[in-house]
């Protein structure tokens, strides 16, 4: 036995060591990239093109950029997912918020409130849009119904380009309230609880407690749940699919993801659709970078 | 003394009331949606909110079906047939036992006979009219095979980045996390250009392939697998167990919970995935459940109590899944979540 055959072994050995490994990684390296990073440059690409995939692919440069640009539908999109983000945001945050903080009551029957909050979470969007398509009815939904019993005059909710959005908003809010009232209830469970004690000694109430120890304290929280809340507002579209199929009364409810699909696979006008996912890909990815960013120095700072 | 244990009390009690409260709005929803899927279209057509499913008990008469009221005059109370509308809101009532006789009473104060009546059949009806059968066991299957394949990938991966030492291994590490910022609704269009151009189109490979990979799974995992000792791994390799024996006799043993938690998370997503699904299969053959309502709604767009039907159908399944792992659930939802 000498030694160079040792190292030789030893080497042969590391680097067998190193190539097992890529192999490991291999089949997620393989999916990640053909499914996620090349599309975006493809999808960039795709955009310099006119083409719906049977015909010759027609080369237009920034052509459809352009068109995007004074495309008052594209506009309008854009404006409806703002007004779905600028409404259900603050409604979500606010609600769950206040759930959590009741929850938060060491009070009996905490598991069964947490299973109930949770239940529209779990279940699909589809099935529960159709349940409320039902309860906006004009004619015969359960919202007009119980309406009448106050004496509120009907409304056409879905079919009516005044509450059509709203209408979505508050389902929406409804399915995924349970998620933020669950990330909150970690986030107060994490606030030491001595604060509360010696703020009750120096006679603080309980909104000077909210406002003076919970609210700074549950920021990180809060500020993680609002960017994911937008990030998710940006994405919407099974709810709009199954409610307003048309894309609403005077595409009240055609959210930018809905003119994508509508222009790529209902015109099959792939470039112009690819132009649109661009757009909608850099206003995600910054904010999702402004979020990382604010992160990252929160974690500094601390 | 008293008087703060009595302050805590009421605070408690109007707490319960809140989130009872909230309950209901949570739940009511789900409750209105079972008793509709129990109704008949009369019933659901009507202006009242019925809780539990009720019919118009109706009689014929002279070939018509009419309505029974409970009708009370001359201090008796009797079952009537309303017979047709007068002016000023009164009504023409006639005795089905004797047609001749009938009565003149305003039609605001008597009572239509309702009877409970479950229309079981609306379940029956409904699945068959789309192949529901086949859309569960589509999604089944779809879900089964990406949940384990991804499952098994991502640990795969993980292991790779928990155990062993390799050039560009921070590199690709950063990499992959940088793929979690990338928003899965901008890449629809040119996926499914590729998946054209691989001819993969309206195949059980569209529904799957692309969701074999989870950078999120590797990095839960990772992280769970640098929680066990490094030196497990050289042990083990030493005493002439190859890499693929550790990870089957020693890693998947030991790392059981987070394949639960990942393996329900992902199968949740992949079991309520719909514009994935709506966009790369044509075929009823491949439709999955939530493709297969969307396409339900739309033809079967006023059949109110089918429609409730097959959202209770296809729910449930899933409250049922979550009443046995609701803890380990909504556990792991809070620590994902602030993990992400």
């Amino acid at each position: 036995m000498n030694s160079t055959n040792l190292k030789a072994r030893r080497r042969k050995f590391k680097s067998d060591r190193q190539y097992f490994a890529y192999l490991l990684l291999l089949p997620t390296l393989l999916v990640i990239t053909s499914f996620h990073v090349l599309p975006i440059f493809y999808s960039f690409a795709l955009s310099l093109f006119n083409w719906d995939l049977i015909s010759q692919a027609r080369y237009v440069a920034l052509k459809n950029f352009k068109i995007l640009a004074y495309d008052p539908l594209f506009w309008k999109s854009l404006w409806n997912t703002l007004y779905y983000t600028i409404l259900s945001v603050p409604m979500s945050i606010i609600s769950a918020l206040t759930i959590a903080i009741l929850l938060n009551n060491k009070i009996k029957g905490i598991d069964i409130y947490r299973v109930i909050y949770f239940i529209p979470v779990i279940t699909s969007i589809n099935a529960v849009s159709i349940v409320w398509k039902l309860i906006y009815h004009p004619n015969f939904g359960l919202l007009n119904k119980l309406l009448s019993l106050i004496g509120i005059a009907p409304q056409r909710w879905l079919l009516d380009p005044k509450w059509a959005m709203l209408s979505i908003v508050v389902m929406s809010v409804w399915k995924g309230l349970g998620y933020n009232v669950i990330i909150f209830l970690t986030g107060l469970k994490n606030i030491p609880v001595h604060l509360y004690e010696a703020a009750t000694v120096d006679g603080a109430g309980r909104w000077s407690q909210f406002r003076h120890i919970t609210w700074p304290l549950l920021s990180p929280v809060t500020f993680f749940i609002f960017v994911m809340s937008i990030i998710g507002s940006f994405q919407v579209f099974a709810q709009i699919y199954m409610m307003t199929p048309g894309g609403g009364p005077m595409n009240s409810t055609t959210t930018v993801v809905f003119y994508l699909y509508k222009i790529g696979f209902g015109d099959f006008h792939f470039g112009y659709a690819a132009a649109i996912a661009f757009e909608l890909f850099i206003m995600i990815f910054s904010l999702t970078l402004i979020q990382k960013l604010v992160v990252e120095k929160r974690v500094h700072y601390q | 003394m008293a008087s703060l244990k009595w302050e805590n009390r009421i605070s408690k009690t109007i707490i319960h009331v809140m989130l009872i409260f909230g309950s209901i709005i949570m739940l009511f929803p789900f409750l209105w949606m079972i008793s509709t899927s129990l109704k008949g279209n009369e019933s659901i057509l009507s202006d009242s909110i019925e809780m539990i499913p009720r019919d118009q008990k109706t009689t014929l008469i002279d070939g018509v079906e009419r309505p029974l009221y409970e009708v009370s005059f001359n201090n008796e109370q009797k079952e009537m047939v309303l017979l047709r509308s007068l002016n000023e809101g009164m009504a023409e009532f006639i005795d089905p036992a004797n047609p001749d006789e009938s009565v003149v009473l305003p039609l605001t104060k008597q009572k239509p006979v309702r009877p409970m009546s479950f229309h079981w059949q609306n379940y029956p009806d409904a699945w068959n009219a789309q192949p529901f059968g086949r859309y569960f066991l589509n999604t089944i299957f779809v879900a089964s095979v990406s949940v384990l394949c991804q499952l098994f990938f991502s640990s795969l991966a993980a292991y790779a980045f928990a155990f062993f030492r390799f050039p560009f291994k921070n590199a690709i590490f950063i990499f992959l996390l940088g793929t979690m910022m990338l928003p899965q609704q901008a890449l629809l269009v040119p996926n499914y250009v590729i998946l054209a151009k691989l001819h993969w189109l309206d195949t059980y490979l569209a529904l799957i392939v692309p969701f074999t990979a989870s950078v999120y799974s590797v990095f839960f995992f990772r992280q769970f697998f640098l929680t066990l000792p490094r030196d497990l791994h050289d042990a083990a390799t030493v005493d002439g167990c190859s890499h693929m024996g550790f990870y089957f006799r020693v890693l998947v043993p030991l790392s059981l919970p987070p394949f639960l938690t990942l393996g329900i998370f992902s199968f949740l997503g992949s079991w309520n995935a719909f514009i994935w699904p709506l966009i790369v299969t044509n075929s009823t053959h491949l439709r999955v459940l939530q493709v297969g309502l969307a396409y339900f709604l739309s033809d079967a767009g006023t059949e109110w109590g089918l429609l409730m039907a097959a959202s209770t159908f296809s729910i449930v399944p899933l409250v049922i899944g979550y009443f046995f792992v609701q803890k380990r659930f909504v556990q792991s939802q809070a620590m994902t979540g602030l993990k992400e």
